[in-house]
């Protein structure tokens, strides 16, 4: 045993362990901010270096065929000097709302009939039929919406066939369409963050509160729904994310009718290739978007556990 | 094991198609991307054609914009912007030899668009005309004579509107009584005032597809800003589809084809532009999958059914021309006023 010169055995022992232990500490961190500089990397490369590009460019102006590199913020005054930049910001939080709340009411008793009622071994086909439109291409699949909700479609000749209507029902190129292809899409989305929280539920919450007396409405209402709407957030926060920036499906099945925030960024790209004025009206969507991931996180944080 | 391994990988390397030797990237409206268009020059040239689709002059400026030099090497662009294409640097002078500009109708060879200090930088490949489109088992032709029953109200058909703002503000304009070349900011309101007019009786606004499947599948009756390019490839299949040039006249479009400045295959894209020009190229362009249209070459004619001339009407395109008018061509700030007005029109 090796011999301490300064001082007593047990106080040697207690320093050797503590620069031990920082030594170790020391080691763990480095190791540690070698693990995450790939991702790190990553994100800085191919998200915040981006941001921040397309935050300087929205500075810049687009003056006739040239961009004036100089600091300016008349693209954001301009957006709310436009009343149709503003209206295509109502629409895209109408439809969004719209949207989400249909998807969450259509899909809350979906994933529990799956996680619930459908027997174990059922259950992974049950899945995979629920995610098989996600196989078809966005773009075929809003396209097939056109077709079946048209004049001469699917829903106006059954409804016509069977005597329910006497004229074909203006359903194509309006925003119920819109709202349709999106449904038709978020419901599965969201049918899957919602069966995994039914199926993390411990099935003795139920049982328990059985045996206190409370029946099946009441068991589902004041244990089941609240331990699951955790997951039901999170679904709903990725089905807003991803409705509010879609360019697609408004574009294929609202037939022009009314535009979103992100058809008139495009529009910016694609008609006047003013990258400036599609920086700004691009940060003003990724305003709302931070602004709704704030709610749901501070909901998720202040909610009682 | 080893032997079945090595045949089986020969096998799969032996179905992989060669390599083209070089590539050529080209920006293209989508008739241009037809396979059967591109596949003949490929073949003869060994090279592979890298097409990247877009609709208006705007998105193809936008993309050029964010490239560099020697990306790109050919593009086809609507003849009227050939002028804005070229200040903005974007063109190549073409080179004249193999071009058949004395066969091309006057009319449609556009020089004063094309040709800048002594040089040409477009060659008009492809031409027809925005107008009216419509269904001729719903609608009465007679009834679509007059433009302004378009936004009268009185019309009594289901209405789809193309959405480009430069041919429709132009049928519009010409509505009103205003030439396509004398759309100002002064005669604007009067414009708008019947655009929006328009709006209230169209049932959707769609690009090039979204507006033939509207026609086609019955889902309108009417659609302004069609024209042969709409109809001529649905015909074969639904032969009251029909297109009209009203009394106030209509809006002449055309493809220009062009080498993009800074090419680093300056002769592979000078062989594309002559191959788009020679016969069997403007051929297969005049009936390319996306839309059909009047080639330029009338030489194409001899490769083409008489069912296909008819279908694109090709002895009456003298009287067409005559009775049409070129694109508006806006400087910077018309055109950011007229693509105000369209972001208006759409979201009415």
């Amino acid at each position: 045993m090796r011999r301490c010169r300064t001082c007593g055995p047990s106080s040697c022992n207690a320093d050797s362990v503590t620069a031990a232990s920082n030594i170790l500490e020391r080691r763990d961190r480095r190791r540690g901010w070698v693990m995450v500089t790939p991702a790190l990397g990553f994100a800085a490369l191919f998200f915040v270096a981006p941001l921040v590009t397309m935050a300087v460019v929205s500075t810049w102006t687009k003056v006739g065929a040239a961009t004036v590199r100089a600091w300016d913020l008349s693209n954001y005054a301009a957006f709310f000097a436009r009343p149709h930049f503003v209206e295509a910001l109502v629409n895209s939080l109408q439809i969004t709302a719209i949207v989400t709340v249909v998807s969450v009411l259509l899909a809350y008793p979906f994933a529990w009939i799956l996680a619930m009622r459908v027997p174990a071994r059922w259950q992974r086909l049950a899945i995979l039929l629920a995610i098989l439109p996600f196989w078809t291409s966005y773009v075929v699949r809003s396209y097939a919406w056109l077709l079946v909700l048209s004049r001469g479609g699917v829903v106006n000749t059954a409804l016509m066939g069977l005597g329910l209507i006497d004229a074909p029902l203006e359903m194509s190129a309006t925003r119920f369409a819109t709202v349709t292809g999106f449904v038709h899409f978020f419901v599965m989305l969201l049918t899957l963050t919602i069966y995994a929280s039914l199926k993390q539920l411990p099935p003795n919450y139920a049982r328990a509160a059985a045996d206190l007396g409370a029946g099946p409405v009441r068991t589902f209402w004041h244990v089941v729904l609240p331990l699951t709407l955790p997951g039901v957030m999170v679904g709903a926060f990725l089905t807003f994310v991803l409705c509010i920036g879609d360019y697609v499906t408004p574009q294929i099945l609202g037939g022009n009718n009314e535009l979103v925030l992100p058809q008139v960024i495009m529009l910016q790209l694609g008609r006047r290739s003013d990258l400036p004025m599609a920086g700004a009206l691009s940060i003003m969507l990724m305003a709302v978007v931070t602004l709704a991931y704030l709610l749901c996180a501070r909901w998720l944080r202040d909610r009682p556990a | 094991m080893t032997i079945r391994l090595a045949a089986t990988t020969a096998l799969a390397l032996a179905a992989l198609p060669a390599a083209a030797a070089e590539e050529l990237n080209a920006l293209l409206w989508c008739d241009h991307a037809d396979p059967d268009f591109l596949a003949p020059f490929e073949e003869a040239n060994d090279v592979r054609v890298n097409v990247k689709e877009y609709e208006g002059t705007g998105a193809a400026l936008a993309i050029l914009e964010q490239s560099q030099p020697g990306d790109w090497d050919v593009i086809s662009i609507d003849g009227i912007d050939v002028p804005r294409a070229h200040a903005a640097g974007i063109l190549a002078p073409l080179d004249r030899a193999n071009l058949p500009l004395d066969a091309m109708p006057e009319a449609v060879r556009l020089m004063e668009q094309q040709e800048i200090d002594g040089e040409l930088y477009g060659v008009t490949d492809k031409y027809g005309f925005n107008t009216i489109s419509f269904d001729a088992s719903r609608v009465d032709a007679a009834a679509l004579q007059d433009m302004t029953a378009l936004w009268s109200g009185d019309l009594g058909a289901r209405m789809a509107v193309y959405d480009y703002y430069l041919p429709i503000i132009g049928m519009v304009a010409l509505g009103v009584g205003i030439d396509t070349a004398d759309i100002s900011m002064e005669n604007l309101p009067r414009i708008r005032e019947a655009l929006f007019a328009l709006k209230d009786e169209a049932e959707q606004v769609g690009e090039v597809v979204s507006s033939q499947t509207a026609l086609a599948t019955g889902e309108v009756d009417v659609l302004v800003g069609g024209g042969e390019w709409i109809t001529a490839g649905l015909s074969a299949d639904i032969p009251t589809l029909d297109w009209i040039i009203p009394e106030q006249g209509g809006v002449f479009w055309s493809i220009s084809m062009g080498i993009v400045a800074g090419t680093e295959r300056p002769e592979l894209a000078q062989a594309f532009v002559d191959y788009t020009m020679s016969p069997e190229g403007q051929a297969a362009l005049a009936t390319a999958e996306c839309f059909w249209a009047m080639p330029a070459n009338p030489a194409a004619g001899a490769l083409l059914s008489d069912q296909e001339k008819q279908a694109l009407r090709w002895d009456d395109q003298e009287a067409y021309l005559a009775r049409s008018q070129l694109y508006p061509a806006p400087d910077a700030e018309l055109d950011a006023a007229l693509q105000d007005l369209w972001t208006e029109f759409l979201q009415r």
